[in-house]
């Protein structure tokens, strides 16, 4: 059976971010949400923030995924190189295919 | 707090904190002096095991590699303990520029580099160095070519970031103190590059 701390996701891999704003502790920064970047790495799994904050255990540990975003996608009219990047930790919860 | 002659109410957290290390204290989980101690030792703590690592890696090709692939384990190697501490380090290359930030609070690797400056915690370097990387760098008097791609790190959860800079040219046959000593904290941040100081002609 498949634990809650697999990871669906590997590097290379295309991934969007939730756009949604619960209340909370949220660990994933507005400007982020709604967008999609590449799989970097895979930083282990770790306790659900958000859990955590409601004095909670936070598990299953969530997979955690270093997420590369190009900065023209991210910001209108980013002025710099193309190739610019931006890169986040990103909790599977808050990733939508 | 007593100041002679003014007197600040505390805020609502000054007053929290102080509530709560004094619960602590009156039931004997932890002494005024460990906390005198504790805040002393973080506060002298500065980039000197950040620099020690990446004056070994300009030297160590092994110990880069290890560097690159874990950086926790690394610091570990030079005997750092760095418990909890979950690093990553990005390399500058001819071709990639990383800085760092914690665009949520104020993350950084504080068992390596010491407390974070003051302009790291703000508003204006943490809204403005995500979206516009090269003015900010360029205001911290480090100018990226446009051709050179910048890697920004938002230090947002679990991870904490160092940046490995490229070694300056002119430092062959230099001792590892002596390059060392030309990594700063903004170098190991990614606002400032190592700089050989200029030598005064006799």
């Amino acid at each position: 059976m498949k634990s809650g701390s697999d990871p669906d996701f590997g590097p290379g891999d295309r991934v969007r971010v939730r756009k949604a704003a619960p209340l909370g502790h949220i660990r994933t920064p507005f400007y982020i949400r709604g967008h999609t970047g590449v799989v970097e790495r895979i930083c282990g799994a770790f306790p659900n923030p958000e859990e955590l904050a409601q004095q909670r255990d936070g598990l299953p540990a969530q997979p955690l995924y270093r997420v590369r975003f190009r900065q023209q996608d991210v910001w209108p009219g980013y002025r710099g190189n193309p190739a610019d990047v931006i890169e986040l930790e990103i909790f599977q919860h808050w990733i939508e295919q | 707090m007593k100041t002679a002659g003014r007197y600040e109410p505390y805020s609502y957290f000054q007053l929290m904190e102080v509530s709560l290390r004094e619960l602590l204290v009156e039931k004997g989980i932890v002494t005024e002096d460990a906390i005198a101690g504790a805040m002393a030792a973080m506060r002298e703590r500065g980039p000197e095991r950040g620099a020690a690592m990446v004056a070994r890696a300009w030297i160590d090709p092994a110990y880069k590699t290890r560097l690159l692939e874990n950086g926790s384990r690394a610091a570990e190697a030079l005997g750092f303990e760095v418990p909890g501490l979950k690093l990553i380090v990005v390399e500058n290359t001819p071709q990639t520029h990383n800085v760092i930030v914690c665009t949520l609070c104020s993350c950084y690797p504080r068992m390596l580099l010491g407390l974070p400056p003051e302009w790291y915690k703000s508003r204006p370097y943490r809204s403005r160095v995500v979206r516009e990387p090269r003015k900010v760098l360029a205001e911290f008097g480090t100018k990226i070519p446009a051709k050179v791609r910048i890697r920004v790190h938002d230090s947002n959860a679990d991870m904490r970031y160092m940046v490995l800079p490229m070694r300056p040219a002119r430092t062959e046959g230099w001792s590892e103190a002596r390059l060392a000593g030309l990594v700063t904290r903004d170098c190991l941040i990614g606002v400032a590059l190592p700089k050989i100081p200029k030598t005064r002609k006799s």
